[in-house]
């Protein structure tokens, strides 16, 4: 009996990368990998080393020398550094408010709302998302202007009370739905075995609802903290004479590009430093 | 009644003057869209009791132990835990505890914290509640996994934490929902047999849901069965098994073997439905004489369904009527041949016909 051993080219490749699954893996992840690195490592590593360039102050143009003025500006001078806290300070602002209106309106929709009606709600929390940018942000100017604004006399005028509640209102559905995954895998019996056991609402809440939605809060708060950091047209369009990181980077990119890349480096510092936190609770493993 | 007057001891529903454990009186709980679950309850469980809730999804059986827990309010009527009312009382507010179905083990917990829970909430000092923890675990052999996560656990210790973690702080009732159903057969035999050791040793009264007769009778003082919400029948296994008050309860416990209208007049000469258990039913060729004072009925072997210590024998009756025999594979057996489409010769004694209400 003969065995017949002849291949076509098309098999032998099928068997050869039958055979070594590294191949495999080498030739699905090339791309994804040279994607990543051309156009985000490189232009990563590039905005770094700009921020320790320099420009000269007549001409107007960049010398590529090292120097370690602009960075040393932008961690030294109070104004900037105010402005710093600013941003975090309203990037926390927005992820605490997203939270507090993500909690019961993902628990409605996950725990109460009957099943036919859960793919509406969400598809009612992920509507604005197809809305354009621009136009969610003036609505939300005019909705807030201090005179002739919707509002009227009731409204905040513009400021950074202003740039929060309109944040909160464009990065709400990134809170939502990882808070509603949460929450959906609450269906079982954990809420009965914790007020089983003798748990009081708050208790569960505290000892059972919290620990476990953790993650999923996690998950949300790295979409709406960064995204809050890296903005400037909200800002520029409610913020009134308020200023945030993102602002002051446009305001010297085309005129002193270095220190705008030193200026950027101060979010990325800040982003390095929020997911090293919650990567220390653990939280991000259990996602 | 020969053989069933000598059954074990049954604990008996209420002993006098002792208040129950658990009271329903009049217990009737309707579901949106009209369906009742429960229809007007009356059911005692004393002090120390091990009873099984025993019937077909949708009986009612799961919906009694929610009301019990306080998970379901009742439409109508009152629940009664020693003798406190807890109709309204929410389920963090009864001395009841569950082990669930789903187990339904904290995922963020340690199985030592899991134990724990019941006793941080009750606010016990922390060296005893580790102590007690422990015990607890060490009474189901897992005193060596607290560290671990539940998901790193097999489905039967999952199921043990879970019993643990119920046990700890001792409530007055153990409610179980169809807690073994996930295991396999081997292990849920071993369970069975630790869950009944743990109730003896523990005296807390226990509730148990199960649709699966062997579980019900082999655990339970006293089996009540389920049907649409009513109770078809609540006593021993002996008293359940041997005597069914109603054709649901003979067919659904054990296997059901009833004659009734022309087949019950043609081959027992009496009106009526009657079961008769198939162990009870002798096989013997066709031309064999059966013992004297013996119902007899002679037919043709349609099916041998052979499962290892016993075969069972479907025999089509001459006189009408199908019933099968349950044949111990023993050594002496007088029919080694048996084979489809014999003629056989079915005889049994007339005291296990049951009349079936």
């Amino acid at each position: 009996m003969s065995v017949d051993t002849t291949l076509t080219p098309g098999r032998r490749v099928q068997a050869l990368l039958h055979r070594r699954p590294a191949l495999r893996l080498t030739g699905l992840l090339t791309p994804a990998l040279v994607w990543l690195g051309l156009f985000y490592l490189v232009p990563l590593a590039l905005l770094l080393a700009t921020a320790f360039f320099d420009t000269n102050s007549f001409t107007g143009r960049i010398t590529y020398g090292f120097s370690a003025k602009n960075v040393v500006d932008v961690l030294t001078t109070p104004a900037y550094l105010l402005t710093a806290a600013r941003t975090v300070g309203a990037a926390a602002g927005v992820t605490a408010l997203c939270v507090l209106l993500a909690l019961p309106l993902a628990t409605y929709m996950a725990l109460v709302a009957r099943e036919r009606s859960r793919p509406i709600l969400l598809a009612l929390v992920l509507t604005p998302l197809w809305a354009s940018y621009l136009v969610k942000v003036y609505a939300w100017r005019i909705l807030l202007a201090p005179e002739g604004g919707l509002l009227g006399g009731a409204s905040p005028g513009y400021g950074w009370f202003a740039v929060v509640l309109t944040l909160t209102y464009l990065w709400l559905p990134y809170m939502v739905l990882p808070v509603y995954a949460g929450i959906s895998s609450m269906r079982g019996s954990y809420l009965e075995a914790a007020a089983d056991l003798g748990a009081r609402p708050w208790q569960a809440f505290r000892s059972v609802v919290m620990p476990m939605l953790a993650p999923a809060i996690a998950a949300g708060s790295v979409f709406t903290f960064s995204l809050s950091i890296g903005d400037y047209i909200t800002v520029q369009l409610v913020g009134g004479t308020k200023q945030m990181l993102g602002n002051l980077v446009y305001a010297n990119f085309s005129t002193d590009l270095p220190f705008a890349a030193a200026v950027a480096l101060l979010p990325l510092l800040v982003m390095a430093a929020y997911l090293i936190t919650i990567r220390r609770t653990g939280a991000l493993s259990r996602l | 009644m020969p053989s069933v007057a000598r059954s074990v001891p049954v604990t008996p529903p209420q002993q006098a003057g002792e208040t129950p454990a658990i009271s329903l009186r009049g217990v009737r709980k309707e579901f949106p869209g009209g369906i009742v679950a429960v229809h007007d309850l009356d059911l005692d469980i004393a002090e120390g009791e091990f009873v099984t809730l025993l019937g077909p999804s949708g009986s009612g059986k799961t919906t009694v132990l929610r009301l019990i827990a306080g998970f379901e309010q009742p439409t109508a009527g009152t629940v009664l835990l020693r003798s406190r009312d807890v109709t309204a009382a929410p389920p963090f507010d009864r001395d009841v505890h569950t082990v669930f179905q789903d187990y339904a083990l904290f995922p963020h917990l340690s199985v030592l914290r899991n134990v724990e829970y019941p006793l941080r909430i009750a606010k016990v000092p922390r060296a005893e509640r580790r102590e007690r923890a422990l015990a607890a675990l060490a009474t189901v052999r897992l005193e060596a996994l607290g560290d671990r996560s539940p998901a790193a656990l097999s489905g039967g210790q999952r199921q043990r934490v879970a019993l643990a973690r119920a046990l700890v702080n001792r409530p007055a009732v153990l409610l179980l929902d169809e807690p073994l159903g996930a295991l396999d057969l081997k292990l849920r035999e071993q369970m069975q047999i630790e869950l009944k050791e743990i109730q003896r040793t523990s005296g807390i009264t226990f509730v148990f849901v199960t649709h699966d007769q062997d579980e019900a009778l082999t655990l339970a003082d006293r089996t009540i069965v389920f049907s649409e919400g009513r109770v078809e029948q609540a006593g021993s296994a002996q008293e359940v098994y041997e005597r069914p008050a109603s054709a649901f309860v003979a067919g659904f416990v054990g296997t059901s073997n009833v004659l009734a209208g022309a087949d019950a007049r043609a081959v027992l000469g009496r009106d009526g439905s009657w079961s008769i258990r198939p162990e009870k039913i002798t096989v013997t060729a066709a031309d064999h004489t059966a013992p004297a004072g013996w119902t007899t009925a002679v037919g043709v072997v349609e099916e041998l369904v052979y499962t290892g210590a016993t075969t069972r024998c479907v025999v089509a009756l001459e006189a009408g009527g199908v019933l099968s025999a349950l044949l111990l594979n023993g050594g002496g057996n007088d029919l080694p041949t048996l084979a489809r489409g014999q003629d056989v010769r079915l005889s049994w004694r007339p005291e296990h016909e049951i009349h079936l209400m």
